[in-house]
């Protein structure tokens, strides 16, 4: 089912003439002249819809945990902050059909009350934020932004706001502080930006794919979305496929399609590149474990595994990962899981804020350990140490970065152990340019 | 009648239940009940608003979030920015998991933190070189290169030593909170962030000395102070001028008839009480130019306290050898004192002391 990907290869849809003629704004009329701001939030909490930036949080829940206090505007920021390595479905759907997210930014802030809406965009995407700011005057001229929408009396400001930069300020808090003009530190919690955000005013914060999926929503009604998908993973996902596979791109799914499925049918990814085998698979961006390709396909209980928030973190971090914002990245036997970990942990150290201790130096520890094993002079206790260190960062930050950062080196270690160890007993043997430490009975 | 008292929120922090107004804070909470529970802080400030939460050096276990909801929180919470609510059981120093996590803040703090204290003139009020002591481990697993830095002269009487910062950003909210206009800030992320001014300014205001007595560690310096002194060797003096820029309540620390620093008075938590101006810190070093009101209180655990007593108050170990002689004696006992194995038995010495006090040692 294509909800959001449905007209983007319609030439000309990113202008605002062939995207009202393929239907679009009809979920804006509709709101706006049909429905309150309570029902639109009914209707998104049927739908199930989650947090399509990583946590999946369940967005209608998160709609109506906004305060709601007298006289304090109320704001929303869509967070196109898309940074991680592996993931660029937002990048992908704001570059083609940009006019989706306005539709969807606008049903949203109504939703909310917001007359003032913020789209951070990420600082590298220039020429997306062009695109978004045409998008923005066509649609203006058109009124359905701006003062008195359609009549109704809503006024709605929509401003983009482009990012410096930092992975970081794709945290919520880190970009509501980046957003007012300071340092994107992430702020402690609680408070929550659902009691003081933006200006310490209320804020939700919501992923673009997120905020996109209105539109659909209030076109076909909650249930309708509801019923794609499987238990509590609805409607469907785009996923960012990279990687050794044969079509490399940006893929919507339904939720609860087979991971064997996603990974080999033609529609999809087409399969590991010929002639090779499948090692290890990123199912869900940088941050979340990494797994070796049987546990990907199938569960330690031996079923198929699915592409749903549920059956991917099946068996915990012990055997399982996470669906996170769906930067799928496929390794096969020529990749060496040494030195993609150092370069995930590279990456991790480069953009921690340096706020909290232990992802401030963890990070930095944890590249160099690595850089170490990698370059052939790690020892044997080095692999134990990663681990702990890991385990120290873990849970102890202000924000998720520093789980971010953790995860995927103790799950690199957890299933490839013997590949570091291989680094480490074999230092010239390792170090030689393409080595890569084989052993058969992980590949798939 | 309308009871006006407010609401008391009723905590336990390491077994020990105390009463609290809603909004404190658990760390708040624990220094109420005293030093003994009340977790380390090194960027925590009471006196900054919105400082906190960034060392992790007071992560504490919350093992029941309130009377009305018990479940436990799932991860460790900083105390510092954590609000307790009511029936709250807090674990602290009794938790193992808890005193783990210390350890490491400890561990990574040290990382890129040089061991100069020999040198530094921050030791012995220094609040790493405390928490170190109280909560970390001997060694270091680190064997990487450490960052470093030179030496900055931020303004004529401030020193930067960057090479020591944790980035606990306090200096960063001293400079937002009690001056005009704040010129040094954070720079850089992750582990190469660094305390810096934007292109080499000063900093050249009327209050930027106090940014000295917030530092945990030796990062910034008195400029007028740096080398000249050890900070046990001193004797600090309350003291106090009619002064028009700040409240004028500093101590003195004296060398001999010298006042060799000022600083302002702290509390007991190492916090300053009233920030105090730069005329008062850099400039009046005079006795002629104070008021004295005598010798400022230093905690006996402190190494600031160290030969500042001319009676000795602690009962000598002699008192107790005499009370356990008494007690000795009274002892019929035929056991040989030292086991027949021991090789101590054997030795020359010992034969000598058998020797010597047979009445001790009552057996052949």
């Amino acid at each position: 089912m294509k909800i959001l990907t449905e007209h983007i290869n319609t030439p000309g849809i990113e202008t605002f003439d062939v995207y009202r003629k393929k239907g679009g704004y009809t979920a804006v009329e509709k709101v706006i002249k049909k429905m309150t701001p309570e029902e639109v939030v009914e209707e998104v909490k049927k739908s199930g819809v989650r947090g399509r930036g990583g946590a999946g949080f369940p967005m209608g829940m998160k709609w109506s945990f906004l305060a709601k206090p007298e006289g304090v505007p109320r704001y929303l920021v869509c967070n196109a902050d898309e940074s991680e390595p592996g993931t660029f479905k937002d990048h992908y759907l704001m570059k083609n059909i940009p006019h989706l997210l306005i539709e969807g930014m606008i049903i949203s802030s109504y939703a909310l009350g917001a007359n003032k809406s913020f789209i951070y965009v990420r600082g590298e995407l220039m020429y997306v934020i062009h695109i978004l700011e045409k998008a923005i005057e066509e649609a203006k001229a058109a009124g359905f932004l701006g003062k008195n929408i359609l009549g109704s009396g809503y006024d709605l400001e929509l401003v983009v706001q482009p990012g410096g930069g930092a992975y970081i300020c794709g945290e919520e808090t880190a970009l509501l502080e980046s957003l007012e003009g300071k340092r994107g530190n992430p702020r402690n919690k609680p408070p929550f930006p659902a009691v003081k955000g933006l200006y310490q005013c209320p804020t939700v914060v919501n992923n673009v794919e997120s905020i996109a999926t209105t539109s659909w929503i209030i076109n076909n009604g909650g249930e309708a979305y509801a019923a794609i998908g499987i238990g509590k993973s609805t409607g469907t996902k785009l996923i960012s496929a990279s990687g050794h596979i044969n079509k490399p791109g940006v893929y919507e799914i339904n939720l609860g399609v087979s991971c064997d499925e996603f990974l080999n049918s033609d529609e999809y990814c087409g399969g590991v590149r010929k002639g090779h085998y499948l090692k290890a698979v990123v199912a869900g961006g940088s941050s979340v474990p990494i797994v070796p390709g049987h546990l990907f396909l199938k569960t330690a209980n031996g079923e198929d595994r699915l592409m749903s928030y549920e059956s991917l973190s099946d068996g915990g971090f012990a055997t399982g990962t996470m669906l996170g914002s769906g930067g799928f990245i496929v390794f096969d036997e020529t990749a060496c899981i040494v030195r993609n970990t150092w370069n995930f942990a590279r990456f991790y150290e480069h953009e921690s804020c340096g706020q909290c201790s232990p992802c401030r130096e963890g990070t930095g520890w944890m590249q160099k350990v690595l850089n170490r094993i990698e370059h052939g002079k790690g020892s044997m206790h080095d692999i134990d140490l990663l681990v702990d260190i890991s385990k120290k960062i873990e849970g102890n930050t202000i924000c998720p970065l520093g789980d971010a950062a953790a995860w995927p080196v103790a799950s690199a270690i957890r299933h490839f152990r013997d590949e570091f160890e291989w680094h480490i007993k074999e230092p010239i043997a390792a170090t030689k340019p393409g080595a890569v430490y084989m052993k058969e009975s992980v590949l798939v | 009648m309308e009871n006006t008292a407010p609401q008391l929120f009723k905590v336990t922090i390491d077994g020990v239940e105390v009463e609290v107004p809603p909004g404190t804070t658990i760390l708040q909470a624990a220094r109420k009940i005293g030093p003994e529970v009340a977790p380390p802080a090194m960027c925590y400030y009471e006196p900054l608003k919105g400082s906190g939460g960034k060392c992790r050096a007071c992560l504490v276990k919350v093992s029941a979030g309130s009377a009305k909801d018990p479940r436990p929180m799932p991860k460790l919470v900083a105390s510092c920015i954590t609000p307790i609510q009511d029936g709250m059981v807090v674990e602290n120093y009794t938790n193992p998991q808890v005193v783990d996590a210390r350890k490491s803040v400890v561990e990574f703090l040290l990382i890129n933190h040089p061991l100069d204290c020999p040198i530094c003139d921050q030791a012995g009020e220094c609040h790493l070189q405390d928490f170190s002591y109280e909560h970390g481990v001997g060694t270091t697993r680190y064997e990487e290169d450490r960052r470093t830095f030179e030496k900055e002269d931020i303004g004529p009487y401030i020193q930067l030593h960057m090479t020591r910062c944790v980035l606990c950003y306090r200096c960063v909210y001293t400079a937002d909170q009690i001056t005009n206009k704040r010129v040094h800030g954070v720079m850089g992320r992750g582990d190469h962030a660094e305390i810096s001014t934007y292109i080499g300014q000063a900093i050249d205001n009327d209050f930027s000395g106090n940014v000295i007595d917030v530092c945990p560690v030796g990062a910034l310096t008195d400029k007028t102070y740096r080398f000249k002194n050890r900070v046990w060797f001193s004797k600090p003096v309350d003291a106090h001028c009619d002064c028009e820029k700040c409240s004028g309540k500093v101590q003195l620390w004296y060398r001999g008839d010298e006042v060799i620093r000022v600083t302002a008075r702290k509390n007991e938590w190492g916090e300053v009480k009233e920030f105090i101006c730069n005329t008062c810190r850099f400039e009046r070093k005079q006795t002629s130019d104070w008021t004295i009101e005598g010798p400022t209180k230093v905690s006996r655990a402190s190494v600031i306290s160290a030969n500042k007593y001319s009676k000795n108050l602690v009962k000598k170990p002699d008192f107790a050898l005499k009370l356990a002689e008494s007690q000795y004696k009274n002892i019929d006992d035929d056991r040989p004192y030292l086991h027949e194995m021991s090789e101590i038995q054997q030795s020359e010495d010992y034969k000598a002391l058998m020797a010597k006090d047979e009445k001790y040692f009552g057996h052949k």
